[in-house]
């Protein structure tokens, strides 16, 4: 499914296919006055003044000094998905620039230079950078690479037909002249912006399309590279901060007497529902934060359980109102009916780099150093929180450690502004990984009654998917949200599948979380949720069908081409078909198309007669239409697949007296170097526009996972994290010794 | 859960014997863990130079690092040994920053994320690291490189089990292990990785 050309005279949501946050903010009661455009806006030529005052600068992206390699403004932030390198990578094809003549630079908060269309503001997520910038950044580059070009012809005199361009040069071949874009940039900066440009013709692309190593690798692999969390300003000290434990308590009083003894004590900041220790480094305000005496009043959730949520869930499943989400045909009178009961815990992001941001306040500014994915979003909650007027407000974003969504909230930026603005020093305000954990605003849980029917020879005649959750989008931007009061996110992937089936009624009740527990966008958002209960389902039916579950899906993608593929490609890749796996090994397969790209992912899996799963084997097929640069798609692949299995191994937030139970990376786990299976990545060739990538192999590996287990030993996985306890073999496997082993300590302590 | 934590402690402890990552003590010389307070100064040899930090003796080595010299390659992940983001070297050894109070460094030398690279081994991981393209949001990657460097240094060629023993500690949230797998090997062999997507010989 393509993105189609975008209607930016009328705010709506446009599909886009897997994307949960498409909607189109311009025109009356938009939020936003423009976008990013390959040619000057107004605002351009201040933004590009306050950025070294460069000699040519034809839009947002693109500053040309008289000297020194050619400044790129990166429109997304980086975060370890590989953006900057595939920006560059699009603009710098068009320009005629190496990527190694190249400096980028984190773009400041601007919504009218950099709001991305796909999110209707200056933020990165959804999947959307690639999808959305692929003609606009190519467009940046060859508006300024013409006019670059126009200046060399017209000092020479010559045809600008009868120039190119290669590597920051102008070449006259026929005169045999030559001229460096920084000779040119003064002239070129005085030239009116072309209206019309030609774009390359992909065959002739040098770069897009080519395996291309990572600009920012250089600095990253020797610690060179700046994070918020290594921002250095002078006068700064460093806070750590606790919040109440309870969602929605409060502070009550502090008792300090034990951490002013603590060497380097500074002094202690309090807010409403939270208390800081400031210190000359992080190891004196974390002596002093656990030397505090701390009441708190626990609040109206004080007692709130996990099993209370899901009751509630439940409850509300049985009970609530329904919004439709799509109705396709009606429900036959007749076939076999199938039916399931899918669940999904709430979630934490933790990304490596745990959150923190360094605020000076001053009377009359109140400048931000942080890593965002949501800058602007920053700068008006500083605004609102300082009274100060936004223009006075100044963020300068960092490399990220880390997002999957956590940095598209800015609570922990205004916890820090909140603070910094009680001190006159600039204060450095880092989480400890327990306050990341047990404070984060948490992926959504889920319960989905999920059913089918199916004709005498298991064709799936007709089903029914019943969500019951929570809505992120409800309070990030309500202005999202239906006029029927539906979240398009929760039903992604869920009302529209990849398979021909006739009839279908998937709809939706809301279930608001207690208040404080905010919910928040997770890595794969919407389709990591419902890609499990589909797909999962999906290998429900075709044993149900008595059906191969690779083959009962080929059934059902006739009109399908590019998921077809897919499948097919995965299954011979993994050599899929009759043979003899060793006992208790399954393999699962599952097939989606989230964020505009096609993907299946199998997984092979061994699971212990004590239950323990192992991942043996994983091959991923995508289609992502035009791809930027392979080697990107590959890593993203490689990683988003393990993300996701790893979550689905083991990752679950749980609550008791209304606080979260887990605290670091002990007890909420992530998979390690010795769990990793062989890991292979395949790509169908497409000349599509580009799809995502970034959420794409999280989305579908739980589903991959639970059908291999079920191969393996079935046991159907329907909710998440796995429980091991469901997969042991019989009682006396749990008291036989783990000889198989092999890798020792493989699994680490707990589960043997 | 408390349990649990002893149990990784002993978990990771058996790692560091396997790969010789082991904490800071040596058997030779008990270490005495000073008490909070205790507050001296310290010399310290990092990266070849001599640094005088005035700071409390159980204070880890990390923050002296980061916040007394700024050196900030070395991060902070979580504070308790569990993700190896903070890892350096003591004599050559891997150890997590994090936990290791500074008053147990003594003579050894440091080497952290922004020395390593003179090392012969570290010099071999970071180039390995580039050609395979290893990094994505490149937070963990100090840890991995350093841990990845210290096994170098005693293990020529890494089998995957001793791959597996010296790297498990380090977690990368982004999971690039697959790459991080081959480009140790790469390092360790000297030749370049066959891999999917990047021709060996590319540049």
């Amino acid at each position: 499914v393509n993105a189609p050309a975008v209607d930016l005279q009328r705010r709506r949501a446009i599909k886009v296919g897997g994307l949960s946050l498409a909607f189109v903010w311009l025109g009356a009661g938009g939020r936003a006055q423009a976008f990013i455009n390959a040619r000057p806006q107004s605002g351009d030529a201040a933004a590009a003044s306050a950025d070294g005052n460069p000699a040519f600068a034809p839009n947002a992206f693109i500053r040309v000094d008289a000297v020194g390699p050619v400044r790129l403004v990166m429109p997304n932030v980086e975060m370890g998905q590989g953006i900057y390198t595939g920006a560059c990578a699009m603009l710098a094809e068009e320009l005629g620039v190496g990527m190694d003549q190249i400096k980028v630079e984190h773009a400041p908060p601007n919504q009218a230079l950099y709001g991305i269309p796909l999110l209707g503001e200056q933020a990165t997520g959804g999947s959307t950078s690639t999808r959305d910038h692929w003609t606009v950044l190519r467009e940046a580059g060859a508006v300024a690479r013409t006019m670059l070009v126009t200046a060399a012809a017209s000092r020479w005199r010559v045809d600008a037909a009868g120039c190119t361009v290669e590597r920051g040069v102008v070449v006259h071949a026929a005169s045999g002249r030559k001229l460096a874009f920084g000779a040119l940039a003064k002239a070129a900066g005085a030239l009116p912006i072309p209206p019309k440009v030609a774009l390359k013709d992909p065959s002739t692309f040098t770069l897009i399309g080519k395996p291309l190593r990572r600009i920012d690798s250089p600095d990253k692999v020797v610690g060179a590279t700046q994070f918020g969390i290594d921002a250095k300003v002078p006068g700064m000290k460093i806070a750590t901060v606790k919040a109440c434990p309870t969602r929605g308590g409060k502070l009550v009083s502090v008792d300090d007497a034990r951490a002013r003894a603590v060497p380097g004590f500074v002094e202690v900041v309090k807010i409403g529902n939270a208390v800081a220790v400031v210190g000359e480094h992080f190891w004196a305000a974390k002596q002093g934060l656990d030397a505090l005496g701390i009441e708190w009043d626990l609040g109206e959730n004080a007692q709130l359980t996990t099993a209370m949520l899901t009751e509630a869930l439940a409850e509300r499943s049985r009970n609530g109102a329904t919004i439709l989400g799509r109705q396709l045909g009606r429900k036959p009178d007749e076939g076999k009916t199938v039916e399931a009961l899918y669940q999904l815990p709430l979630l934490a992001h933790a990304p490596m780099e745990p959150l923190n941001a360094t605020v000076h306040v001053t009377p009359d500014r109140c400048e931000i150093w942080v890593g965002t994915q949501v800058p602007v979003r920053c700068v008006s909650a500083a605004a609102r929180i300082t009274g100060l007027p936004e223009s006075k407000i100044i963020v300068h974003n960092h490399y990220i450690g880390g997002g999957f969504g956590r940095r598209l909230e800015t609570d922990s930026v205004e916890q820090a502004v909140l603070l910094a603005k009680q001190v006159k020093y600039p204060l450095k305000v880092i989480w400890t990984r327990e306050e990341d954990i047990r404070h984060d605003l948490v992926r959504p849980m889920y319960y989905d009654r999920i059913s089918a029917l199916l004709a005498k020879d298991g064709r799936p005649l007709w089903y029914s998917d019943h969500i019951t959750s929570g809505t992120v989008l409800a309070r990030w931007l309500p202005e999202g949200m239906s006029k029927e009061g539906l979240d398009d996110d929760v039903i992604e992937c869920a009302a529209e599948t990849p398979y021909a089936i006739p009839n279908c009624h998937v709809d939706w009740v809301r279930h608001d979380m207690p208040r404080g527990l905010h919910i928040g966008w997770w890595r794969g958002v919407g389709p990591t949720h419902n890609l499990f209960v589909i797909e999962s389902f999906m290998d429900e039916l075709a044993h149900a069908a008595g059906k191969d579950p690779v083959e009962y899906r080929r059934s059902l993608l006739a009109n399908n081409p590019r998921a077809l593929a897919v499948l097919n490609l995965a299954a011979e890749k993994i050599g899929w078909g009759p043979g003899s796996l060793p006992p208790r090994v399954g393999r699962g397969v599952a097939l989606g198309s989230p964020f505009g790209s096609h993907i299946c992912l199998i997984v092979e899996t061994q699971v212990t007669p004590q239950g323990e799963v192992r991942l043996r084997r994983a091959v991923v097929a995508i289609d992502c239409g035009i791809v930027i640069n392979p080697s990107s798609a590959e890593a993203q692949m490689q990683g988003g697949v393990l993300f996701g299995l790893s979550t689905a191994l083991y990752s679950a937030i749980t609550l008791k007296n209304g606080a979260v139970e887990q605290s670091n990376f002990h007890d909420y786990r992530n998979l390690r170097m010795n769990e990793v299976p062989t890991l292979e990545v395949y790509r169908v060739e497409s000349k599509e526009a580009p799809g995502g990538l970034g959420e794409l192999g999280t989305a579908i590996a739980a589903p991959a996972l639970g059908n291999a287990i079920f191969a393996a030993t079935g046991v159907r996985v329907r909710s998440l994290p796995i429980d091991r306890s469901q997969l042991v073999e019989n009682a006396d496997a749990l008291g036989s010794v783990v000889a198989d082993s092999g890798h020792g300590h493989q699994h680490g302590p707990e589960n043997v | 859960m408390s349990s649990l934590v002893a149990m990784y402690s002993l978990f990771f402890a058996a790692i560091g014997a396997k790969s010789g990552a082991s904490s800071a003590s040596s058997p030779q010389t008990p270490l005495r863990i000073p008490l909070s307070g205790d507050r001296r100064m310290y010399v310290l040899s990092i990266n070849g130079e001599s640094h005088s930090v005035d700071v409390p003796a159980d204070m880890p080595l990390l923050w002296v690092l980061r916040d007394v010299i700024g050196l900030m390659g070395t991060k902070f992940g979580c504070g308790i040994a569990q993700c190896g983001a903070c890892t350096v070297h003591l004599d050559g050894q891997a150890v997590r920053s994090c936990v290791l109070p500074v008053g147990t460094v003594g003579a050894r030398s440091v080497t952290t994320i922004e020395g390593v690279g003179a090392t012969p081994s570290g010099k071999k991981v970071q180039e390995a690291w580039l050609d395979v393209d290893v990094v994505q949001c490149g937070y963990c990657q100090s840890g991995q490189i350093m841990s990845a460097a210290a096994l170098l240094g005693q293990v020529a060629n890494p089998t995957d089990d001793d791959i597996n023993a010296a790297m498990s500690g380090n977690i990368c949230r982004c999971a690039t292990y697959v790459r991080i797998r081959a480009a140790i090997k790469q390092a360790a062999s000297g030749k370049a990785q066959v891999l999917q997507t990047i021709p060996a010989g590319a540049t």
